[in-house]
């Protein structure tokens, strides 16, 4: 695709992927060509490697507020959520076959759950109300004796909301059952604590914090019985096999870095950004709608829903006057089906049809948002004047 | 993935908006799949032959959906409905250079959104319509009632 004529490129889609920190390009530069040994090696240059190996899954662990040893690292988020739901399930199958799983969970959780079922483990779905948070009560009842593993996202990737992991976990606990969550979304935006979140396995990427793609987590607690998913030289004690990815890795720790250094004011300017967003959207464009709970969401989600136009057009109308947004229309998805997030949040298909998710971050400034303010609006007018439901013409 | 055509027809839409008295207004697609497209013409009658004189669209739908209506309603202006009813959803494409795959079928809807306009201008001005019109009419409302089932069938599903 062609590079477009606008020169002004305002980058709203930090949920999708962000941009490598400067400064975690800098740290990661010499494990390329000059500290380029293999961890696993026993030479100088692969001690060095695995020194700075280990001084990673030390930063993640004291995020985590967990032991070194219990930080595993992979490839992506989907890798990790792939190993904790068919790790813990073939690793416990004599314990039972009940896995319980959000139904706004990524697909590749989502997804995974489904192979295992074909697998003959049984699948549950814990239904969420129309904020996206999930039902309680319907897990409370979903959980058996025959229940192993419960996975809840921390946080959802396309509405924003944040779960109550905690209650969750302490339902888990007093029942024996281990809960998985994927805070792809949460980890580097907030504490996260594994003892106070009662989690048996999380899930955290490094490039949805301004590390590079291609370095993921999964925080498994010691004692937890888990397969292998990938069988190979034995690295990361016999759990991970494959050559470690220490570059990618020495970034994603320094990206966790500076999000911790940053986190407490960077979450009040993201949040005051966000809300000024959403109320003056709401405001200015009528029939528009806020997906997602308005509070229990994460600092830079914005996620809205607009009567009469579709939401593909409104992100490609965006991208000519330089925002980049990201929809979750049934038009542009693979399948041409509607986001499962939002049906899952009682919105109707036809609804659901003119969303947009809007997420900031570090790099968005108070003119870029100035900007998408002036520019929303236009747009929205734009294909409602399009649109033949428009019957009002607002 | 879209051509810089498809792109320009999108943000400029030609021939955009509504006909008072119309002749004929074809109205297709479904709100639930995220297309729909009403279309309307103007028909007069020159040196004994039956003109498009006007074609305007209205479009819900993705940026291909506008793109292939307002694409459509260039292409058939100034032809006569015999000629009109020959477009072709390739032919859409084609002015378009190209559509990704998965958007053909919005090229389809522009066809049967100018074929739905036709049959209304022909029932309203008590004409005679082509068997092969009818046809496709038949075929779109079924289509169309297929789809609302399925729809329907679908939120029933949710429900339990």
């Amino acid at each position: 695709m062609k590079t477009k004529k606008t020169s002004k490129r305002i980058y709203l889609d930090y949920a999708a992927t962000t941009p490598v920190d400067k400064a975690v390009i800098t740290c990661m530069l010499p494990y390329f060509n000059k500290n380029y040994g293999n961890s696993s090696s026993i030479h100088s240059m692969g001690v060095e490697a695995n020194k700075a190996l280990e001084k990673s899954r030390n930063i993640m662990s004291k995020y985590l507020k967990c032991s070194p040893n219990e930080i595993y690292f992979t490839s992506s988020a989907t890798e990790s959520n792939n190993w904790a739901l068919k790790g813990i399930a073939f690793a416990n199958k004599a314990k039972g076959k009940r896995i319980i799983v959000s139904s706004i969970e990524h697909d590749c959780v989502l997804n995974s759950a489904k192979w295992l079922e074909s697998q003959g483990f049984e699948i549950k779905y814990i239904s969420v109300n129309k904020d996206g948070v999930v039902n309680i009560n319907e897990l409370k009842k979903l959980m058996n004796k025959d229940t192993i593993l419960v996975s809840v996202m921390h946080s959802n990737n396309e509405i924003g909301t944040i779960e109550p992991i905690e209650e969750i976990g302490r339902l888990c606990k007093e029942r024996g059952i281990l809960l998985h969550t994927d805070a792809s979304q949460s980890f580097g935006k907030m504490n996260l604590d594994v003892e106070k979140l009662n989690v048996d396995l999380l899930t955290a990427s490094s490039h949805k914090i301004y590390g590079p793609k291609g370095a993921a987590l999964l925080y498994v607690r010691n004692g937890v019985n888990i397969e292998p998913l990938i069988h190979g030289g034995g690295h990361e004690r016999g759990k991970r096999s494959s050559t470690v990815n220490v570059p990618a890795i020495v970034g994603f720790a320094k990206a966790l870095d500076i999000c911790i250094k940053e986190m407490k004011t960077e979450d009040k300017r993201l949040i005051k950004l966000r809300n000024k967003v959403i109320k003056t959207i709401l405001k200015k464009i009528p029939q528009s709608y806020l997906n997602g709970h308005p509070v229990k969401r994460l600092s830079n989600n914005i996620n809205l829903r607009f009567d009469f136009i579709e939401g593909e057009a409104l992100m490609m109308e965006l991208d000519d006057k330089g925002i980049e947004v990201s929809t979750a229309s049934a038009c542009s998805s693979p399948k041409l089906e509607s986001s499962h997030v939002l049906l899952a949040c009682g919105i109707e298909k036809k609804e659901a049809q003119g969303t947009i998710r809007i997420s900031l971050g570090r790099f968005t400034k108070d003119k870029d948002i100035e900007y998408l303010l002036e520019i929303l609006p236009k747009a929205v007018k734009k294909l409602r004047v399009i649109s033949p439901m428009n019957l009002k013409n607002c | 993935m879209y051509t810089d055509k498809v792109l320009k027809y999108f943000h400029k839409p030609r021939n955009l908006g509504k006909i008072k008295n119309a002749d004929g207004i074809g109205k297709v697609g479904n709100l639930a799949c995220g297309d729909m497209m009403y279309l309307y013409i103007k028909v007069e009658n020159i040196k004994g032959k039956e003109v498009i004189t006007n074609v305007k669209f209205q479009t819900f739908g993705c940026v291909a959906a506008i793109a292939t209506s307002s694409a459509i309603t260039e292409m058939v202006k100034g032809k006569t409905i015999e000629e009109a009813l020959k477009v072709t959803n390739d032919e859409i494409i084609e002015s378009l250079d190209g559509l990704p795959p998965i958007k053909i079928h919005c090229s389809v809807l522009a066809t049967e959104a100018l074929a739905e306009a036709i049959y209304d201008y022909l029932k309203k001005s008590n004409k005679p319509t082509p068997k092969d019109l009818e046809k496709k009419h038949e075929s779109i409302v079924r289509h169309n009632e297929e789809l609302e089932e399925r729809y329907e069938e679908w939120m029933e599903n949710q429900k339990e």
